[in-house]
């Protein structure tokens, strides 16, 4: 029988990331179309619980309930979904393309030497396996690839298949973790909490961003409340980034995020390339600019010629009576 | 401190010139990957503030020259280049093949890299050149700090909530990113002196690793079809007084039905 698919999920607060739902939605419609199993794999000291959780998506669900303690949890993951892995041979790992995923994915990588599709944009079933949607060279190019072996890791960008439930949500199976060679000791001393740094901007669909045009950090404010209204996030370029007028974590374009809300305000925003290859797969892009000439009118579906200052209050306004009336 | 730095040389984004519709020619205007330039700015401070040694390491073909050089003038000691015409097309598996493979005939106490690089946009070699040595990995890294009394490393790791303050023994591998600071440029002292810094050249067989494991025929992903994404259908224009601008955003958004 053909080997099993593999969403291999995170926890965060006890429940499954949606990253992690996502994965196990396309785990399941490829097991679906293929005549293979799906299967999720969760790690970590609420395993069991996230795995109830995670089950409505539909496939089976592998939890290990590993405590980490104090070590990072992408090591861990890795290890075992490794030794998982060697003993129940799936053909294909879906790995989440977060921070610890992308971690997880590379040490996976060199425990099993498989290969790897990163960065994909969205999967479909094509002769036999799975094949990778990318974007590349700064958006200029669409690529499919595929795994050329009977198995391999692919790296799925967050967003890139909405999470549904099944019909009839999967079966959980709770396991003890396997003994392993434990990877090279890294200790987590402290965990610290920034209130600026918890913006999920990957997963929010809609992102009002503000770039030299806001003048300052104070500028900020007509964009945050634009953001607030239409129930999204701020997002920025590098350069006030840089500035300092807002944290990292806002952060849209190379060396950035890469995001693809439903809807994108550009407010201030020139449209480099940097900035660019971070968001040009956004549903719709409505830019507001000084500047005529601006590149972001390139790619963008409106573009509004004018001072934000003097508009993005009106359309917050404007936003808030259609909802009110 | 003894350091390297693993230094990728990469098209620049958007002016990345296409050969036989996808691949990508790397014949010329290489430059180093953004994210790299940061760890190798955190790496000259650290050699300044601790004393020590950086040396670049690179996997590239000749016109990453410019890009090791560069880093030359900005302050490494001397670099490695393994370059070998087998290595063209190598995928992430072999990348990290070889780049462990060069690590183990050199000495350290800190292997530093980008977070991920702008062309491959993967992230994942670090990890796997770091498991494959047996590295504690610290990674997404914003900060620095090494004792090197107690041979230990603490780095501040980007997180969901802000960030974690690692810690490992060194030798370590650590994966860094913008917040790590902007990268020096090189001066004219540096440009000179880069001059007369080794550039060593090492071949496949030189790392030990066999032509079988590397390159387009090894390679485990395959690219099926290359095509420009779908053209957006083109802006419309807005130039009205910001009254009448602001209830034409807000008209666009209901027809999207995005309010």
């Amino acid at each position: 029988m053909a080997g099993e698919i593999w969403a291999i999920g995170e926890i965060a607060d006890g429940q499954p990331t949606r990253l992690a739902r996502e994965l196990a939605t396309l785990a399941a419609g490829l097991a679906a179309e293929s005549g293979r199993t799906a299967r999720a794999v969760l790690v970590g000291p609420d395993a069991s619980t996230a795995a109830e959780s995670l089950a409505a998506n539909g496939p089976d669900v592998l939890a290990v309930d590993a405590d980490p303690g104090d070590r990072p949890v992408a090591a861990v993951i890795a290890e075992q979904v490794a030794a998982l892995a060697r003993d129940r041979q799936p053909s294909f790992l879906f790995v989440g393309a977060s921070n610890d995923g992308r971690d997880v994915a590379g040490m996976l990588q060199a425990l099993l030497d498989w290969g790897a599709l990163v960065n994909a944009a969205g999967v479909r079933w094509q002769d036999e396996a799975p094949q990778a949607e990318m974007s590349v060279f700064g958006g200029r190019l669409v690529t499919l690839s595929h795994l050329a072996a009977d198995h391999g890791i692919v790296i799925v960008r967050p967003s890139s298949v909405t999470a549904e439930e099944a019909a009839r949500p999967g079966k959980v199976a709770a396991i003890a973790p396997a003994a392993v060679d434990p990877l090279p000791a890294v200790r987590i001393v402290e965990r610290i909490a920034e209130a600026s740094a918890a913006v999920s901007i990957e997963e929010a669909p809609v992102i009002v961003a503000g770039g030299r045009g806001v003048g300052g950090p104070e500028g900020f404010a007509v964009v945050q409340e634009l953001a607030e209204v239409l129930g999204g996030v701020v997002g920025a370029t590098r350069a006030v980034v840089d500035a300092g007028w807002i944290g990292y974590a806002h952060q849209i374009g190379q060396t950035g995020k890469t995001v693809k809300p439903a809807l994108y305000v550009a407010a201030g925003i020139s449209g480099a390339i940097q900035h660019k290859v971070g968001m040009q797969t956004s549903g719709t892009i409505i830019a507001i600019n000084r500047d005529p000439d601006a590149p972001i009118g390139e790619f963008a579906d409106l573009m509004v010629i004018g001072d934000l200052f003097e508009i993005l209050p009106r359309v917050s306004a404007g936003v808030r009576a259609r909802r009110g009336g | 401190m003894r350091i390297v730095v693993l230094l990728k040389a990469v098209p620049v984004v958007g002016n990345e010139k296409l050969v036989d519709g996808w691949r990508v020619d790397r014949s010329a205007g290489l430059e180093a990957n953004g994210n790299d330039e940061y760890v190798l700015e955190a790496g000259l401070k650290l050699v300044e503030q601790h004393g020590g040694e950086l040396v670049t390491l690179t996997m590239g073909p000749t016109p990453a020259m410019e890009a090791i050089r560069k880093a030359l003038a900005m302050g490494a000691a001397r670099a490695v280049h393994v370059q070998d015409p087998v290595l063209a097309g190598s995928d992430t598996l072999a990348t990290g093949l070889v780049l462990a493979a060069a690590l183990r005939k050199m000495e350290y106490d800190l292997v530093l890299a980008g977070a991920d690089t702008s062309d491959g946009q993967g992230g994942i070699v670090g990890a796997a050149v770091a498991t494959r040595l047996g590295l504690p990995y610290l990674s997404y890294a914003a900060h620095i700090e090494p004792d090197p009394s107690a041979e230990t490393i603490r780095v501040r790791r980007i997180s969901a909530a802000g960030y974690d303050v690692i810690e490992a023994p060194m030798p370590a591998f650590v994966a860094g990113t913008q917040l790590l600071g902007e990268p020096r440029y090189p001066s004219l002292r540096g440009i000179m002196q880069a001059r007369s810094k080794e550039i060593a050249t090492w071949t496949l067989a030189d790392v030990g690793v066999e032509a079988s494991s590397v390159g387009s025929s090894a390679a485990l992903t395959e690219v099926d079809s290359a095509t420009p994404p779908p053209p957006r259908a083109g802006a419309t224009i807005v130039r009205e007084a910001p009254e009448i601008a602001a209830e034409r955003i807000v008209e666009f958004l209901a027809s999207r039905r995005l309010v």
